[in-house]
């Protein structure tokens, strides 16, 4: 019993700083239905900046100071991260802005590195809070105690701001419903900026107030986003209340997985998530989305057509100079290219999803990935000739994302990506922990190809032709019965329906072919480099991928193969420079905001208005 | 018109690989190694170690470089990610003209360079990371290493452990490859020594995501003597706080692997544990013969003191230099062979590449933890040398694969 | 004449609330037959249920005698049941022909179709019907620019696309302007003339209902009150009372028409 109840404590203390950054997650989530990924960053920053506060500021008030000033600092930043970044596009598709979220990650990244240092900080103590207090003989530190009257504190707070307050009214009005608040005469934009630099300021305040337990360093932006993600989502996107409780189940059952199944610290999180999917799609306490309600912003996309023949002739020509690279680029520049070829063959395969089907996948790293390791299994464990082992894994991926796909094709929206996320993750950790058949972290080497394939020219001759043909598949698909349906899916599911077509079977299959691509990019990926790692299966190679294919531009047909090869070569020029990091987040941000069609998308629109391009039907 | 556009990407890839990367070697030129690290988001790891090959670096070339030709490396970061440091080895070798490949701190990066310079037949001198695979169940002709790996180190605190009378140990490792091996490693080299050992406890946070409360609770409801922490970074700290605060550490043997290397203890400052047996790098008391002249010379050069890092980049250069100068040329299978029995004198003392799997015998330094004037330092140190602690032929050999 | 559309004893609780309660009805071959009420009688519900989209508590609709009572939209439709959306839904990234031909697409059994292009399949079957609804013009153009009334007009060329048995229209004319309204029934009329169609259609709009319709049911809080043909209904005193006389007018005829 005593340590029960120890438990439980400190399961609730540490909720106080999720609680804190998940809230402020979905508040913004709920008002702007921006997805923030830099939220994480703003966490960071906000210890970091406590960490400096307490250093200058003495004593307990200047402890506790230090604390709210931090909050007061990101809550700033995060207003003109609001203004310079997301302003300039709330008109863009539906989740671009995360987009944009993601070049700001990437900035602060390398600012908090030009500014704090790379050394781990450790965080100052309370004053006069060492040590612990003993409850029912169990000791509990006194920070604990203090971080279990805060939270509940800043829970009612916000509450009352919230439920009593004319800002909180408007809050409120706007989860509800955004259009009528500006037909009330609010300003809107305002309205935006406040509530981000609200929530912005709570992340702030979890990172300062966490200072005590831990410290700041640059890890902590990753390390905190997915728990926090996985909160909000429980909780139902944009309830605080959700948010609350979730932020209480999720590290309360934390505190009993690391006791009583060690093991499970990777991957318990995530099942809760999905076990509260299957039960309550929208989360505890969150509302159902209506599709278009709020995503569908800008223009609809334009009809595609068959390439004309010119077209065709010059395609062809790009090809040939492609495949005339050997007698005329160095050897490296194979490799290279051979690495662009299969990330565009990988983004073409999740372009197809999220254009063509409009479902948006957090996890398409699980395909790819999953691909990789289905061949690399074959080749480890049965000795399989390179050639089955490549067959095999495409179609390993592609199995593997019907399943996924028939679980989470029941969601819609921000849900259905945070499921396939979960998956994703659930298929990490499965490789990530179970070392003797996968390697665990230490992956699966020595998966090369056959004797025919493994002079560097070959095969890059050999991913050519697969990429190539792939990517030249999945745009033909778009143009098939097959891909028309699913496009029909997205454009009306009602008419789709109506008409006969069984959305769902489609949505299944196209997951399904999709998963089949990547897959078949993994396979490449991992004879080109003889060796495959859970890393390749990680969230954030989903959102190198998912990156892309926005920065591209969804609507296109072509956004994804281009996105991916453009920014995988300024990438390539980039990474050489000391904080590239900067740079490319800048430049992602600056795509975001002057492109915010995409490359493709903006580029056609650009030519049309300058008159290079014959306006369509307008 | 969309295949416009995407022509147009396509032609600029095709322009990008079309620049002239290839250069060709002269004679004058300098001798070209690729280094690749985890310089960007493990920087408090990767710049002391940097600093540590430039002071070599500027040493060598200032007596006249190697073969006569000056001595060079080439940095480059692998972002953590193996594909892309697999990109960038090739890259280093095909274009940069580097006649060998060394670095990475991270296991899995080791792992995949590893077997990509088998493959491809390049010479990969693995200076920091401690898989144990490395030399033995993944280990390749072409694979050397330089630093005591995961094994030898836990098989040192391992020994210090069989001395005491504790019988119940607890573990904490960070739930991946290199914690698993060093629980794994102590097990087996503390049950050799003492059967009558009993392990009561395997807590296994993830990596950089420790609930530091939640694990020392857990691990003061096992009740154990003793416990053996493979946590470091921003983990070790908060373990450490909550530890002491907790009372978990009170009165237990508590064994800290690479828990004493100035990257893990430093950023601890005056809340470093006290009394925990541990690996690490007693550099502030290192004063005299080789191993003081090192720290003093690294001092001099940066202003600041060494970390382990430091000193494993220093020696990864005087391990090249000397293979490069038995070797006689910078062809890659010279310079192969040259590594198989290579001797050399470090500041750590002299150490050998063992043909036998192709680990070096260079050891660490074991010692107590006390906290010195604001920061947690080793007192009661001794250097064990790595030759010590390394399983017997057989056993290696039964673990390599056939060559 | 024989029923081709048949509903016995059709029945639907929301709750405790009985949206449609016992409506049975025949819709006959080659027949233009209008379902009108004031909001929330019903008809929307009713509608739904015909189509699949709900399920009714209680009774049967009867296709050609065969019960579908229960199918999924599309199996519905299969069966040979068109429909129009009282708001349009259609494929908003297409042109006005390729909204057609995926119509015609599944009509076929082509949907899971890999090799053709889809913009190939049925084109001239597809133009054919937009010819019918004269909107062949207009045929290449993107439907996400068309005028509300064109919408409307592509969309029954969208339900013809399977030769239907049944024609099902919900508030065709809904959103358009007067004239417009007038046009897209005596096409309607034209079309269930001239391809033996027969159509079930509600509407708000009493000009159109008394210019088109062969035959007209009266639906009042989820009840059939009167049945007959646009005089008898006209001269009905139920009706009157239900449309002149206070309770539910159509007033509100902007508001959600579902019960």
């Amino acid at each position: 019993m005593e340590f029960f109840v120890a438990q439980v404590l400190t399961g609730l203390a540490n909720a106080s700083s999720l609680f804190l950054v998940a809230c402020g997650l979905s508040l913004i989530f709920g008002v702007t239905r921006i997805v923030n990924f830099a939220h994480g960053s703003l966490y960071m920053i906000g210890a970091y900046t406590g960490y400096s506060l307490m250093q200058v500021l003495p004593g307990a008030v200047g402890f506790w100071g230090s604390i709210l000033i931090a909050g007061l600092v990101v809550g700033l930043v995060g207003l003109l991260i609001e203004i310079l970044v997301l302003r300039p596009v709330y008109r863009a598709p539906e989740l671009f802005q995360l987009v944009a979220t993601f070049g700001v990650i990437l900035v602060i990244q390398d600012l908090a590195l030009l500014i704090w240092g790379p050394e781990d900080l450790l965080g100052p103590r309370a004053p006069g809070l060492r040590g612990v207090v003993r409850i029912m003989g169990e000791p509990i530190p006194k920070y604990d105690i203090a971080l279990l009257i805060i939270t509940p504190f800043v829970a009612v707070a916000l509450w009352y701001l919230i439920t009593k307050t004319r800002l909180g009214v408007l809050v409120r009005a706007a989860t509800q419903d955004r259009e009528m608040v500006g037909a009330l005469g609010v300003n809107q934009s305002w309205l935006f900026t406040g509530v981000f630099a609200l929530g912005s300021a709570l992340a702030g305040l979890g990172g300062a107030l966490q200072l005590p337990k831990g410290g700041a360093d640059l890890l902590m932006d990753f390390n905190i986003l997915a728990p926090v993600f996985v909160v909000v989502v429980i909780g139902g996107m944009g309830s605080l209340p959700g948010a609350y409780l979730a932020a209480i189940i999720i590290s309360v059952l934390n505190v009993f997985g690391v006791s009583y199944l060690p093991e499970s610290t990777l991957v318990l999180m995530f099942v809760v998530m999905i076990v509260v999917l299957m039960i309550r799609p929208y989360g505890l306490f969150g509302r159902e989305e209506v599709a278009g309600e709020h995503g569908q912003v800008g223009e609809p996309e334009r009809p595609i057509k068959p390439a004309s023949n010119t077209v065709r002739m010059v395609v062809a020509a790009g090809l040939v100079l492609l495949a005339l690279l050997p007698l005329y680029g160095s050897h490296f520049s194979l490799v290279l290219i051979t690495d662009v070829l299969i990330f565009c063959l990988f983004a073409a395969s999740l372009h197809f999803l999220l254009g063509t089907g409009g479902l948006v996948s957090f996890g398409h790293a699980a395909y790819y990935g999953g691909g990789a390791y289905v061949a690399a299994l074959l080749v480890t464990h049965v000795n399989s000739p390179m050639e089955l082992a490549f067959l095999l894994a495409p179609v390993g991926a592609g199995l593997v994302a019907l399943a996924i796909g028939w679980v989470c094709l029941r969601l819609t929206g921000v849900y259905f990506a945070m499921l396939t996320l979960a998956f994703a993750q659930l298929i990490w950790s499965l490789v990530f922990q179970w070392g003797d058949v996968t390697g665990g972290d230490d992956g699966l080497v020595n998966i090369w190809p056959a004797e025919w394939l493994k002079a560097t020219t070959v095969y890059f001759y050999f991913t050519l032709v697969i990429a190539v043909s792939g990517i030249l598949i999945l745009r033909h698909v778009a143009h098939s019965p097959f891909g028309y349906a699913l496009r029909a899916a997205r454009d009306s599911e009602r008419q789709a329906e109506a008409t006969g077509i069984d959305t769902r079977k489609v949505r299944l299959l196209a997951f399904g072919f999709a998963g089949f691509m990547g897959g078949l990019a993994g396979a490449l990926f991992v004879f080109s480099k003889g060796s495959v790692f859970p890393n390749e299966l990680e969230i954030a190679r989903s959102f190198d991928a998912l990156i892309v294919v926005f920065l591209g531009g969804v609507k296109t047909l072509a956004g994804g193969v281009v996105g991916a090869g453009f920014f995988k070569g300024i990438e390539e020029v980039l990474i050489r420079f000391e904080y590239w990091r900067l740079l490319m987040g800048l430049l992602i941000i600056f795509v975001v905001i002057a492109a915010p069609d995409g490359v493709v998308g903006s580029l056609r629109k650009g030519l049309e208005r300058v008159g290079l391009r014959k306006v369509e039907d307008q | 018109m969309k295949r416009k556009t995407f022509l147009k990407t396509l032609l600029g890839v095709a322009t990008l690989a079309a620049l002239p990367l290839a250069k060709v070697a002269h004679a004058e030129d300098p001798i070209i190694i690729g280094e690749i690290n985890h310089y960007k988001r493990l920087a408090a790891f990767a710049e002391p170690y940097k600093k540590g090959i430039e002071l070599r670096l500027k040493e060598v070339n200032a007596a006249g470089g190697v073969l006569g030709r000056p001595i060079e490396f080439v940095f480059r970061d692998d972002q953590g990610k193996p594909g892309e440091a697999i990109k960038i080895a090739e890259e280093l070798m095909t274009s940069e003209g580097a006649v060998m490949l060394t670095g990475t701190i991270l296991s899995n990066v080791g792992l995949a360079i590893s077997s990509y310079a088998a493959e491809k037949g390049y010479v990969y001198l693995a200076s920091e990371p401690l898989a144990d695979a490395l030399v033995w169940s993944a280990g390749n002709p072409y694979t050397f290493r330089l630093r005591a790996s995961t094994y030898m180190q836990a098989s040192m605190l391992a020994e210090a452990a069989a001395k005491t009378d504790a019988v119940k140990y607890a573990t904490i490792a960070p739930n991946y490859a290199y914690g698993k091996d060093a629980v794994a490693a102590f097990k087996s080299a503390l049950t050799k020594l003492r059967p009558d050992v009993e392990f009561v406890a395997e807590q296994w946070p993830a990596v950089f995501k420790i609930d530091a409360g939640a694990e020392v609770q857990a691990l003061e409801r096992a009740k154990p003597d003793a416990i053996y922490n493979v946590t470091f970074g921003p983990d070790l700290a908060k373990f450490v706080r909550e530890g002491t605060d907790r009372g978990l550490f009170d009165g237990r043997n508590v064994y800290g692997l690479l828990s004493g290397e100035p990257e893990y203890i430093d950023p601890l400052g005056e809340e470093a544990p006290e009394g925990w047996t541990v690996t690490g790098y007693p550099w502030y008391d290192l004063d005299s013969g080789p191993e003081g002249e090192f720290v003093a010379a690294y001092q001099a050069e940066y202003d600041d003191h060494p970390r382990l890092g430091s000193l494993v980049g220093y020696m990864t250069v005087q391990s090249i230099v000397a293979a490069l100068e038995k070797a006689g040329s910078t062809e890659t299978e010279a310079i192969r062979a040259a590594f198989e029995d290579l001797q050399l004198a470090t500041p750590m003392g002299e150490i050998t590449y063992r043909s036998i799997d192709n680990q070096s015998t260079a050891g660490a330094y074991v010692g107590t933890t006390t906290v010195r004037d604001g920061r947690g330092v080793m007192v009661d140190w001794e250097y064990k040398d790595g030759a010590d602690y390394l399983p017997s032929d057989e056993e290696v050999q039964a673990l390599r694969p056939a060559e | 004449m024989s029923a081709v559309l048949e509903t016995r004893g059709l029945t639907r609780h929301f709750g405790a609330i009985v949206a449609v309660d016992d409506v049975s009805f025949q819709l006959h071959r080659g027949e233009l037959l209008a379902l009108i009420g004031p909001n929330g009688a019903g008809k929307s519900t009713c509608f739904n249920m015909l189509m699949g989209q709900l399920k009714p508590t209680e009774g049967q609709v009867l296709l050609d005698g065969e019960e579908i009572t229960g199918l999924l939209p599309r199996q519905v439709w299969r069966k040979g049941v068109g429909r129009t959306f009282q708001i349009t839904a259609t494929y908003a990234s297409m042109t006005v022909v390729e909204n057609v031909q995926m119509a015609l697409l599944s009509h076929h059994g082509e949907i899971l179709r890999f090799l053709p292009f889809a913009t190939r399949q049925y084109r001239e079957e597809a133009l054919a019907l937009l010819d019918l609804v004269s909107m062949a013009d207009q045929a290449d153009r993107h439907c996400a620019v068309l005028a509300y009334g064109d919408l409307k007009r592509m969309e029954l060329a969208i339900a013809l696309a399977h030769d239907p048995k049944v024609l099902l229209m919900d508030e065709p004319t809904a959103g358009m302007a007067p004239k417009e309204r007038v046009g897209l029934m005596k096409l309607t009329a034209d079309i269930v003339r001239s391809k033996g169609v027969s159509v079930l259609f509600t509407e708000h709009d009493m000009d159109v209902v008394f210019a088109h319709s062969h035959r007209i049911m009266v639906l009042n809080r989820g009840a059939l009150i009167a049945e007959g043909t646009a005089e008898e209904i006209r001269t009905n005193t139920t009706v009157q009372e239900v449309y002149l006389g206070g309770g539910t007018v159509f007033a509100d005829e902007g508001g959600a028409a579902h019960a």
